[in-house]
This record gives structure tokens, C-alpha cells and sequence, in this order.
């Protein structure tokens, strides 16, 4: 294993939870969505705790994300977080009133009303997508920071200054601390497909988890008023990520330099990755399509039981889900592989990172290579709990029966 | 405190510090009782599968109710943790992220993802799963938090003692040089042992509180309930608690070989020296930083002959450091000189100019030999790099009250804690009908603030000792931090006040209604 390799690999790591990440978005999607989709409050009940029950596993990914990117990328946790500080905080405070949301609205006692609760889980289901996407889409389009590793030594001199500045390693160039990339229209547009597209999982979801035709039968309608803004917003992105600049870094130097088209480029040369980037937006709209036919009888098709999507009813989650995995993935892998500088600097192009200059120790990196063997086992126990959990699914009657309920 | 440098605002440091305090504080209201509590629900459902009397169903879900209102707020105030090292802590995260990342990687792969997937089928799982696996799950909840709590303890012992690492020029930080030797540190097993045994207490305090509370309103539904929780909590809480006093003797043991400093504070010990007696009891002012250079000791000191040597050393006649001998340099028994904080930061200093001077260099494409006289001149001082970036001996002295009282209040309250588990065992034992005793049921309430001011204090005294070091001797605070104006994490911090007392408050009130409503009812 050389350096490069483990570099490689942990990039692909990161970019595997980030995926992750993405997918398991579906509860914010679903939250976001639960009043759109249940009428009753005992429909929006079943809603929020069919969400509920799979919550923690996407905080906890959120989680291991940072972690993960912290040992592996140091560079990239230190100059990202401390430097695009308000950014960060704000997809904290969202997350934080979520995770108590769910046990606190429907207790009594909880000293507000379900209400703030409510609204808290719907802030997060549309703030947490937009600003997770809008971070991976810095990855693209920069962001405006320097990082400068002499300034720890300013103190030298007798505890004097060699020149005026700060000991601090990694600064953002402005004041804005990271708010100024919601300012650029491509960042938004990237985080806006996140929202709609964290949307549509959370109706796969619903669909495939709560047993309920009511709501199923509502959710494949509203499926169409999210896929629409999301495919233009989708596709409006990918063609501008074909076309735009990139980072490109020589391996030999580490001397960072914009290549036309690098993305496009990265692609090509890459290509299995552009079969796989195929084949999940194939899923994801597979995914969607299957829900939409057989949910809804349309005009024309004649008898429901013909349509071939029947067989697949309820399960678009996990065509919609893989895809997005996999899509998410091919992103992530070309922003980092092939030599490109996965966080560019706007602010001083030589302070880009780097797979390479960002890393751990290859040290490090072999130790935590080890480590991560664990992962297709941690993977397999999730599968196994969450089958066994979902083996019956939610229903609005357990809601008034239910020993544990949120 | 008093500005530690030029380039740095104060401010800025001291914000970032009471933030990144207010949230570890607030994690840890939340956590032991995740901890404590998980480990007395596991039993109590073993209890069911073994013996499949529903009392044991009914009994675990009470408990596993409140288990769940408190789980929720430690996951979200730790989320906030984890990311402040970046966001508040940005050349820390850098110089030591080699090291330190990975144990916080371990723990959200290893210990988070065990822990959520199975609370999700603890939670629903009762009527959708078999016995066994939810009784499995219960228990994988509960070793998925011990595990997490694992990792971030080697992490924060590596903070308190680095080891296994190395500085590299180059790449401007320290590098892991051996996994085991930071995985499996003394000091980190030490760190372990007693945080989380000492979380069971909180535990039992809880369960032995609620259930007191149940006998002492004469509610009948609950009788049975109570009784048996209290006997189960009794035993849990006595044993953690001496185990929690043991493991905590061998932590100040290790203290005071590699933070003597946080001793002699703990100690408001000024003079050190040979047959060092340990103060019970002395006048310390919380408020004031007391005048260590002149005083001599601490007024009123009631002390034990010897016992700080013992303590400290494990001999009678040991040679405890005070903090002016820290300040002035001492000689150990063995011989070994530590030299005294003016050299060490002016070696300090040497070690960051020879850094400068070597990356200058480099820059610059000198020779070899150039280069490595530059290294050599970094090499010998780099034990003392840390105190380059210290502008007076006096920050070198944590805060003297804190440590003194919260050590005191720490340990007084962890022996009462041992005292009142046996006599309610001794009680038990005598058979003695314990709902009727009115006092020891209220004595058992009032048990359950303290447990937590013990378990905070205890923290207070870790935490605080260790100033201004982020990482002991390598890094202090005022050079850990990121490059974020005082306002901006002041306006932050007040926002996490708001939002964590808000979710505090909401937390305790919705615990008192479900502790009201009783055993009998859902949700």
C-alpha cells in the first residue's frame, strides 16, 4: 500500500459516507414533507415516526463523516470547519434541534407544544440539505480561504513578531466566515437539488415504510412536483460542472493550476466512474418513475395490474436510493481523483487542497486502513437490524398503541 | 484571563474555550446517564428474557422511557463537540489531527453506528423483533455509548499525555508513530475506567432516586417497581462507586507523573517537598487565584501526614512538587533535573526559531548540513516547543480554586456515595422495610444532584488542571485556536446557552411527567 493508494482509498472512504450521507437524507426530505403528506395528525405522526425510527443513523453518519475526514484529511477539517465557520454552525444548530425533536414533541411536559418541534424537524429537512449540498458543491466551485502552515512559527524572535499576522494556520479571506458561498448561484443551485432530491426519498421512503394508502397514494402525486425542479436543477448543474474549470494539481510539484473542463476531463479518463454516474441517475429515475406509474393510474395505460411498475410499487427506495449513492459518489470521486484539487482555494489557487497535501500520515492512513475493515460488517449489522425493524412497517394504528412512540 | 499574545485576541481564546466548556459540560449531563442507565436497563431486561415474568417487560420499558427523553440531548450536544474542534480549534485540529482524528474516526465507525442502529430497535423493536435480539440490542446499545466513550477518552488522554507521536518539519504537525502506544496509554485506560464506572453512579443515583420518589408518594402501582430498581440500583451503585474511588486513586497517581502542575493545583500545594501530608480541608478562595509566590500554604490546612507522598508517589517519603518548585525547576529523587518554566520556555522559544529557520531554509534550497543543524537545534528543544508560545510563567498555573474545590467537592461526595449504597444494602440485608423510612428516601433524592455535581466537578478538575495546555507541553490554548473574531463565537456561545438550558429545561420537565404518570402508561 503506498501513500497515494491510502490516500486514494480514504478519499473514496469520505466520498462513500458523503453518498451515504446524501441517501440517508431522506429523513430530512421526509420531515420536510410532513404536512404536505399527512393530513391527520395521526397520518403526520406515523410520518414523523417512520422517519424517527432511522434519524440517529443519519446523524451518526453525519458524525463519522467529519470524523473520518478528520483523520484522514486534517488539512481539509481544520481549514474548512474553523475557517467557514458560520456555515458549519448552521448545519450544526439545524441538526441539534432535530435530533430533540422527535422525542420531545408529542411528550407531555415538553413546555412548547408540538408545534416549535414540528417546525424544528422542517427547518432542518430543508436547511440541512441545502447547506450539506451547498458545502459539497465548494468542492466544484472554491471557497475563500488561505492557508499559510509558516505562521506558527511568528512567535519566534524572542516572543516577538517577525511580521504582523496571526499564528492561525488556515483563515477565511473574508469576514463572512463561509456565508459568502451561499452567494454564488451555482452553490445554491447544487443545494437546492439537494433539497428536492432529499424530498423525493423521503416520499420513496414514506411510500415503502408506512402503511397507509392515503398517504402513498398522496406521495406519488406530489413525487412530480419535487422530480421536475429537481431534474432542471440537476441537470442545469451537471452540464455547468462538465464545462467549468477545474483545479488540476501535478503530482510531481503539487503546483496547482485551473484546467479547462477538468471535471469532464476527469470523466474520461476515469471512465468506469461515468458508467456507474449513468447508471445511478438511471436508478434514481427508475426509482421515481415506478413509484409515479403505480401509484397513480394514468390516463391511457388502461387496467393498473398491466403496468409493469406494479411489481415494483413501493420499493422505488431502493432503486432512488442506490442511484443516489452511486451518483453522489462519481461526484465526489472526480472532485478528489485524477489530481484535482477537491477543495480549491479562491483566494490563493496554490492554498488548494489536496488528496495529497491535506492527508494524514501514510502511517495514519494504513493504521486506519486496518480499521476500516470493520466497515462491510458495521454495514451488514445495519441491513440486518433495519430489515428486522421494518419486517412490519408503520401503520397509523400502532401510533395509539404503540409502547414506544415519538 | 490575562492576554497570552499579541497576534491573538484574548477574547477570542476565552470565547472559544467557554464554548467548547459549556457544550462538554452539557454533554455530560447527558451521557453518564446513558452510560449508568443503559447498563441497569440491560440488567433489568436480562432479568425478563431469563425469567419471562412481565413484571421484568414492564419494568425495562419504564426505565428504557426515561433512558430515551435523556439519550437524545447527549447525541445532539455531542455532535457539537465533535465539529468545535474544528470550527473553534482549527491549528489544533492540524498539528495533532494525525493522531486525534483517528480515534474520533474509530469511534463514529466502530461505537456511533452500533449504538444508533440498535437503540432504533430497542425503541420500536418489542413487538416486531424476538426477545433475544432486542435483549442483544438493549445490551449493543449500551457497550455501542461504552465504546464511543472509549475512543474520546484515549482521545482527551492523549491531549493530557502525548505519546506515540513525533514532530515533522515538513508537514508542520505531529505525526502517530504507534497506534498501541495512544490506543493503549496508561493514562487512557486510567481516563477510562474511572469516567465510565464513575457514569454508573449517576446511573444508580437515578434509579434509586426515582424509585424512592415512588415509595415516598406511597404510590402502589409502582411499589413493586421501586423496591426491586432500588436493590438493583443499590448494587450497581455500590460497586461503582468503590470502583469509581479506585480507579480514580490510580488516576491521580498517574497525574502527578505527567501533570504535576494539575496536582500541585488540585492540592493548592505552593512548597512541595519530601513527606507531603494531603489536605481534607484549607481556606481557599474561589474567587481569587491565590498569591502562591509569597504564601506558603494555603490558610487553616487540615491535612493527613503523608498522604500526599502516598498518593502522589506511592511511597511514604516521596517528593511531591509544589507549584513555585514546578516554576523554579526541582530535582527529582532519581536525579532527574526539571528545569524551571523560564528556561523551558525560552528552549521553547529556540525550538519554534529553529523551525522558522529550518523552513526558511529549505525554502531557500539550502545544503543538507544546513538543514540538519536546523533540525538538530529543533530536535533538542521540541519537549519544550509548547512553551515557546507562552508570554509569562504565571499562565503557567492553572486556576488554583477550581481545581482545589472541585477535587474536594469530587471526592467527598464519591465516598458519601459509597456510605449511603451500603447502608441501603445493610438495610436490605437486615431486612428492614426501607419504603418506611422516610429520611433515607429522601436522603436518596437529594443523592441525585450530587451525583452529578461529583461527575462534573470531576471533569472540572481534568479540564482546568491542564490550562493552558491543549495538548500538555506541546500546545496552549491561545496558539490551538481558529481564526474567528470574539464576537462571532461569542455570538455563538450564547446561542448554544439558549439552546442547550432550552433543551435542558424541556428534558427535565418531560422526565417529571413521565416519572408522574408511573410504570403503567405509553408515551
Amino acid at each position: 500500500m503506498t501513500l497515494l493508494f491510502l490516500q486514494q482509498y480514504w478519499w473514496l472512504l469520505v466520498s462513500l459516507l458523503g453518498a451515504l450521507l446524501v441517501f440517508m437524507m431522506f429523513v430530512q426530505g421526509g420531515n420536510s414533507l410532513i404536512f404536505s403528506l399527512g393530513a391527520t395528525d395521526v397520518q403526520r405522526r406515523a410520518l414523523t415516526n417512520s422517519t424517527g425510527r432511522k434519524w440517529e443513523l443519519t446523524f451518526t453518519t453525519l458524525v463519522t463523516f467529519g470524523g473520518a475526514a478528520f483523520a484522514a484529511f486534517p488539512l481539509f477539517y481544520s481549514t474548512s470547519f474553523g475557517s467557514a465557520y458560520w456555515l458549519w454552525m448552521l448545519i450544526l444548530v439545524t441538526f441539534v434541534v432535530q435530533a430533540v425533536s422527535y422525542e420531545f414533541q408529542h411528550k407531555q411536559g415538553n413546555l412548547l407544544g408540538a408545534r416549535p418541534f414540528q417546525f424544528c424537524l422542517q427547518l432542518n429537512g430543508i436547511l440541512g440539505p441545502l447547506l450539506i449540498g451547498a458545502a459539497v458543491a465548494t468542492f466544484f466551485e472554491g471557497s475563500n480561504f488561505v492557508v499559510q502552515k509558516d505562521n506558527l512559527t511568528l512567535m519566534a524572535d524572542g516572543g516577538g513578531l517577525l511580521s504582523g499576522g496571526s499564528l492561525v494556520i488556515s483563515a477565511w479571506a473574508n469576514a463572512s466566515h463561509g456565508l459568502d458561498a451561499l452567494l454564488c448561484p451555482w452553490v445554491l443551485v447544487f443545494g437546492f437539488a439537494v433539497v428536492f432530491l432529499t424530498r423525493i426519498l423521503g416520499i420513496l421512503y414514506f411510500m415503502n415504510n408506512v402503511e397507509d394508502e392515503d398517504i402513498r397514494s398522496r406521495g406519488s402525486v406530489r413525487l412530480v412536483g419535487q422530480t421536475v425542479p429537481f431534474l432542471i436543477l440537476f441537470v442545469a448543474y451537471l452540464v455547468h460542472l462538465m464545462l467549468k474549470d477545474g483545479y488540476a494539481y501535478d503530482p510531481a510539484t503539487g503546483v496547482i493550476a485551473v484546467e479547462p473542463m477538468k471535471y469532464l476531463h476527469n470523466l474520461i479518463a476515469l471512465w468506469p466512474l461515468a458508467i456507474v454516474l449513468v447508471a445511478g441517475i438511471a436508478l434514481v429515475l427508475f426509482g421515481i418513475v415506478v413509484e409515479i406509474l403505480a401509484g397513480s393510474p394514468m390516463p391511457g395505460v388502461g387496467k393498473r395490474k398491466d403496468c409493469f411498475a406494479d411489481r415494483y410499487a413501493n420499493k422505488g427506495i431502493w432503486f432512488a436510493g442506490t442511484g443516489t449513492v452511486l451518483t453522489v459518489l462519481v461526484l465526489l470521486l472526480i472532485a478528489g481523483w485524477n489530481n484535482t484539487a477537491f477543495y480549491p482555494s479562491t483566494a490563493d489557487l496554490q492554498a488548494s487542497l489536496t488528496i495529497e497535501n491535506a492527508s494524514s500520515s501514510e502511517f495514519t492512513l494504513r493504521t486506519m486502513a486496518w480499521v476500516s475493515l470493520f466497515i462491510p460488517f458495521v454495514l451488514a449489522y445495519i441491513t440486518y437490524a433495519w430489515r428486522a425493524l421494518d419486517r412490519k412497517k408503520v401503520t397509523t394504528d400502532e401510533m395509539e398503541h404503540s409502547h414506544h412512540t415519538y | 484571563m490575562s492576554p497570552n499574545l499579541l497576534t491573538i485576541d484574548a477574547a477570542a481564546v476565552d470565547w472559544a474555550r467557554a464554548q467548547f466548556a459549556l457544550t462538554a459540560i452539557y454533554h455530560w449531563l447527558f451521557v453518564p446517564l446513558t452510560l449508568g442507565l443503559g447498563l441497569i436497563m440491560s440488567i433489568m431486561e436480562t432479568r425478563y428474557y431469563r425469567t419471562g415474568d412481565d413484571f421484568w417487560r414492564r419494568t425495562t420499558q419504564f426505565w428504557q422511557r426515561l433512558f430515551g427523553i435523556n439519550f437524545a440531548v447527549g447525541v445532539a450536544t455531542g455532535i457539537i463537540l465533535e465539529f468545535e474542534f474544528g470550527t473553534n480549534w482549527s491549528n489544533y485540529s492540524w498539528l495533532v489531527g494525525d493522531i486525534f482524528g483517528a480515534p474520533l474516526a474509530i469511534e463514529g465507525i466502530i461505537a456511533f453506528f452500533m449504538e444508533s442502529t440498535f437503540v432504533a430497535v430497542m425503541y420500536f423493536g418489542w413487538d416486531k423483533v424476538s426477545r433475544g435480539f432486542h435483549l442483544a440490542s438493549t445490551w449493543l446499545t449500551w457497550l455501542g455509548a461504552t465504546i464511543s466513550a472509549w475512543w474520546i477518552l484515549v482521545a482527551n488522554a492523549w491531549m493530557q499525555y502525548p505519546v506515540g507521536c513525533e514532530f515533522n518539519p515538513d508537514t508542520m504537525r505531529n505525526e502517530m508513530t504507534s497506534f498501541f502506544d495512544v490506543a493503549l496509554s496508561p493514562f487512557a485506560i486510567d481516563k477510562f475506567c474511572h469516567t465510565v464506572i464513575s457514569s454508573w453512579v449517576i446511573g444508580a443515583a437515578f434509579v434509586v432516586a426515582v424509585s424512592a420518589w415512588y415509595l415516598l408518594k406511597r404510590r402502589a402501582a409502582e411499589r413493586e417497581m421501586a423496591l426491586k430498581s432500588l436493590r438493583i440500583g443499590a448494587v450497581v451503585g455500590l460497586v461503582a462507586s468503590v470502583g469509581a474511588a479506585v480507579s480514580g486513586d490510580e488516576s491521580a497517581y498517574k497525574v502527578a507523573e505527567v501533570q504535576p502542575m494539575k496536582l500541585a493545583a488540585m492540592e493548592a500545594l505552593y512548597n512541595g517537598g519530601t513527606d507531603q501530608s494531603l489536605t481534607a480541608v484549607a481556606w481557599v478562595n474561589p474567587f481569587r487565584q491565590p498569591d502562591y509566590t509569597t504564601e506558603g500554604e494555603a490558610p487553616l490546612r487540615v491535612a493527613i501526614p503523608n498522604g500526599l507522598s502516598i498518593l502522589a508517589t506511592r511511597t511514604v517519603h516521596g517528593f511531591v512538587p509544589g507549584v513555585n518548585d514546578i516554576l523554579n525547576g526541582y530535582t527529582l529523587e532519581d536525579g532527574t533535573v526539571v528545569p524551571s518554566a523560564a528556561e523551558k520556555m525560552a528552549r521553547g522559544r529556540a525550538a519554534i526559531a529553529a523551525l522558522a529557520a529550518y523552513r526558511q531554509a529549505k525554502a531557500d534550497g539550502a545544503d543538507e548540513a544546513t538543514l540538519s543543524t536546523h533540525l538538530a537545534a529543533l530536535r533538542a528543544d521540541m519537549p519544550y516547543f509548547g512553551y515557546g508560545f507562552v508570554k509569562d510563567e504565571a499562565e503557567l498555573v492553572p486556576y488554583i480554586p477550581v481545581n482545589f474545590w472541585a477535587f474536594r467537592i469530587m471526592v467527598g461526595l464519591g465516598s458519601l456515595f459509597i456510605l449511603f449504597f451500603a447502608l441501603i444494602l445493610f438495610l436490605e440485608w437486615r431486612k428492614r422495610d426501607v419504603s418506611q423510612m422516610r429520611w433515607l428516601l429522601m436522603a436518596a433524592i437529594a443523592m441525585l444532584p450530587c451525583a452529578y455535581v461529583c461527575s462534573e466537578s470531576g471533569w472540572l478538575v481534568a479540564e482546568f488542571g491542564r490550562q493552558p495546555w491543549t495538548i500538555q507541553d506541546m500546545l496552549p490554548v491561545s496558539a490551538s485556536v481558529s481564526d474567528v473574531e470574539a464576537g462571532a463565537v461569542a455570538a455563538t456561545f450564547w446561542l448554544f446557552l439558549t439552546l442547550f438550558t432550552a433543551m435542558l429545561a424541556v428534558e427535565v420537565n418531560i422526565m417529571l411527567k413521565q416519572i408522574k404518570r408511573g410504570s403503567e402508561h405509553n408515551s
